[in-house]
């Protein structure tokens, strides 16, 4: 496609410009916090239900847990993306801890106490492995991924580990020229 | 469109190198490629979409929609596939190919390598075979990549590499703090430790400067172009001599024949995706084993029906990568520096020699180290996740060592690339449908190759190991992907002759990884490169004795 730059008309890819979307949303996101309900996909109670179940995949400790490092806003924005496909996986999976939370302890998952959500999760691993283990992959992600993709707030997980960030040496000290 | 003397179908390694050579000699020539030119512009070094690791997406094509493959279960379940899955076998579809974005390890293949059947015999149900030509035909070529394209490293560490008439032409990286610490266990194990062959700059060369030690290498193309592919080195060349023009996002069709049966161009698709045709008095086919066994299989017509140089159904089997297995090691100090290539040792004790298994492969360290592949390496009974998986990975991600390598796969005739019959590309083609698998012999020696691995960390002080292998049921193509379009002396058994020429028709080359017999126990591209080089020489010779002109 072709957009207008600075009074020139220069080409950029499609994957340019979806990147820069991503980038451009990642911005929104941790701008914002995680309470106001502005999703793409998930419903705000969705999205409390999904962050209880990541905090039990990630848990705090010295550092933050799961969603207080933004994970569920990256499991989010891939909904509405590369994982699309797994929309409906989410919707059911989530929908399934709920009415499993309600059925033995009488409570929304986000209303139960950590042990009771642990004992959920493990209840998920058991009974709905392939959300389990879509759960597990997206939550590491987000945590250990790249902050750019909406996750991994501040780079939190990769002080965690003691890396550098942003990791890549000298991209800061090298510019390109806009590509024509 | 003008009538060329050459059409080049794939911009990669092999493919620049044809056009480089063709071109300098005078030959007017056109180089298709599907992809785009990327630069390091392009590369945003992103973690998860990236060409390695595509848990989003993979960054150097082909493009995730309009572009599936099937892939056939074991049980015979078909399932179409995305760029960005395992089993899409995916390598790049780019001005470069695989080498804009890869790790650039440099291997010459040892003499047995090519005669593989007269070394260990042939296991029941296996494809294993010599190749028509020897080492010795190809190591002026060899030497002619790691001069032209520029490899960095020093094999005198080790006496096993195979022979050579002159040192690298650039010394290696300094070491590493990996390279430290395994360089003398793996003496005290009686191995040949030596600094890995790479194809980066480590001084200035060829008019661009050396890596700058990111490790932000395999997987993605150099912001500082220090990482030496086709992209930066024979296709400028090939451009500035006024005889090649390359197209990118062309999408080959078929190759055209005439009457007779000889080729006359290719047919393919353009950018905006109308048909043309470049009529051509040869036709070179470089779209790397998958696709290049696809292009033939394509290309019916009524002399050829079952595709060109299909005659004796041999076009698509044999396909093989690596086996990559080996181990972990959990240290209690920290032995990660963050110091790129990140790979800098490795032993060849392996490659050949261990009793009663045919060949081996290379013992390396590993090239990246990004968090998001550490989740699912820690060690033996670390809990998958929870606060036990959280503090695992903050003790162990500065304080654990890789070690693995490429097994040499034993080929299968089953393990092949054909035309899907329903599925279909952006363009209305059939697209590549993969089944089968390489011999079972391949995991027996994998398996013996991750204890050696095991083995050196736990000499180098790791307190605790776990071992990498899978026994895959799907063959490992992949990157390293080969043997579709054999070379040999028999038409009835291979594809093309020893000098890469279709047996049915003579002026059809395939210059790739397809034509490997074998594909060694190492990466293969510099292989892929002195073929390359040597099929351009004899190329050229049958040209200039005009027997290739119509």
């Amino acid at each position: 496609m072709q957009v207008k730059s600075e009074g020139r008309v220069v080409s950029i890819t499609r994957r340019q410009f979806v990147g820069g979307c991503a980038l451009a949303a990642g911005a929104a996101a941790a701008g914002c916090t995680s309470h106001n309900g502005n999703f793409s996909f998930l419903t705000p109670h969705e999205a409390v239900t999904l962050a209880a179940l990541c905090d039990q995949i990630i848990p705090a400790d010295d550092y933050p847990s799961a969603s207080q490092a933004g994970v569920v806003r990256y499991i989010d924005l891939q909904l509405t993306r590369t994982y699309r496909r797994h929309q409906d996986a989410f919707r059911a999976g989530l929908a399934q801890a709920e009415s499993c939370s309600v059925r033995r302890f009488g409570a929304a998952v986000v209303t139960t106490s950590p042990e009771q959500q642990l004992d959920t999760v493990r209840m998920l691993e058991q009974q709905n492995r392939r959300f389990f283990e879509l759960l597990r992959k997206t939550t590491m992600e987000g945590y250990y991924g790249s902050p750019r993709h909406g996750g991994n707030r501040d780079a939190v997980s990769w002080r965690m580990l003691g890396l550098t960030e942003p990791p890549v040496r000298g991209r800061a000290r090298y510019s390109f020229p806009e590509k024509r | 469109m003008k009538r060329v003397n050459a059409v080049v179908v794939g911009a990669g390694a092999a493919g620049g190198i044809v056009a480089k050579e063709l071109a300098t000699a005078g030959l007017s020539v056109a180089l298709l490629e599907r992809g785009r030119w990327y630069t390091a512009n392009d590369c945003r070094k992103d973690d998860l979409r990236n060409q390695r690791t595509t848990v989003l997406g993979n960054a150097f094509g082909p493009e995730e929609e309009g572009n599936p493959r099937v892939w056939v279960s074991p049980r015979g379940e078909a399932t179409t596939v995305l760029p960005s899955d395992g089993s899409y076998q995916n390598n790049a579809a780019c001005v470069g190919g695989g080498t804009l974005s890869y790790g650039a390890m440099a291997w010459r293949f040892l003499p047995q390598d090519f005669r593989m059947r007269s070394t260990y015999g042939v296991p029941a149900g296996s494809s294993l075979e010599d190749w028509p030509i020897s080492y010795d035909d190809l190591e002026l070529f060899y030497d002619k990549a790691e001069y032209e394209i520029g490899v960095s490293g020093d094999y005198s560490g080790t006496p096993l590499h195979s022979p050579r008439k002159r040192p690298l032409p650039m010394p290696p990286l300094p070491p590493n703090r990996e390279f430290t610490i395994l360089e003398p266990a793996a003496k005290r194990l009686g191995l040949h430790p030596f600094h890995l062959p790479m194809l980066r700059n480590s001084v200035p060369y060829n008019g661009r400067g050396p890596c700058m030690r990111c490790r932000w290498c395999v997987g993605f193309a150099c912001e500082v172009d220090a990482k030496n592919g086709s992209q930066n080195t024979v296709i400028p060349t090939a451009l500035a001599t006024g005889n090649c023009e390359l197209r990118t996002r062309c999408m080959a069709k078929e190759i055209l024949v005439d009457e007779r049966g000889r080729a006359r161009g290719v047919a393919y698709f353009d950018e905006r995706g109308r048909l043309q045709e470049q009529a051509a008095d040869i036709v070179v086919v470089s779209a790397c084993a998958i696709e290049s066994a696809r292009l033939l299989l394509q290309s019916k017509s009524r002399l050829y029906s079952q595709g060109l140089g299909n005659r004796y159904d041999q076009v698509g089997r044999n396909l093989q990568g690596h086996h990559y297995t080996g181990a972990i090691g959990f240290f209690d100090h920290e032995t990660y520096d963050d110091v790129g290539p990140g790979a800098s040792i490795g032993v060849m004790d392996y490659n050949h020699g261990t009793a009663g298994l045919c060949g081996g492969g290379l013992l390396a360290n590993e090239f990246i180290r990004l968090p998001i592949h550490m989740v699912d390496r820690m060690p033996p009974g670390t809990p998958r996740w929870g606060k036990a998986h959280k503090q695992a990975m903050r003790q162990y991600h500065r304080r654990s060592i890789v070690i693995m390598g490429p097994t040499q796969q034993i080929p299968t005739a089953e393990a092949r690339v054909l035309l899907d019959p329903a599925v279909k590309d952006q363009w209305g083609m059939p697209v590549a449908r993969i089944q089968g698998n390489v011999h079972p012999h391949t995991f027996a020696i994998g398996d013996v190759q991750a204890r050696r691995a095991e083995a050196w960390l736990r000499e180098a002080g790791a307190i605790q190991t776990a071992r990498m292998t899978g026994h895959p049921d799907l063959v490992e193509a992949g990157q390293h992907q080969a043997g579709t379009c054999r070379m040999g002396d028999d038409p009835r058994s291979s594809v093309v002759n020893r000098e890469c020429r279709l047996h049915d028709v003579d002026n059809v080359f395939v210059v790739d990884g397809s034509v490997h017999v074998t594909n060694g126990g190492f990466n293969p591209v510099l292989t892929i490169m002195a073929v390359a080089y040597y099929a351009s020489d004899a190329l050229l010779r049958a040209w200039k004795g005009a027997g290739l002109r119509s």
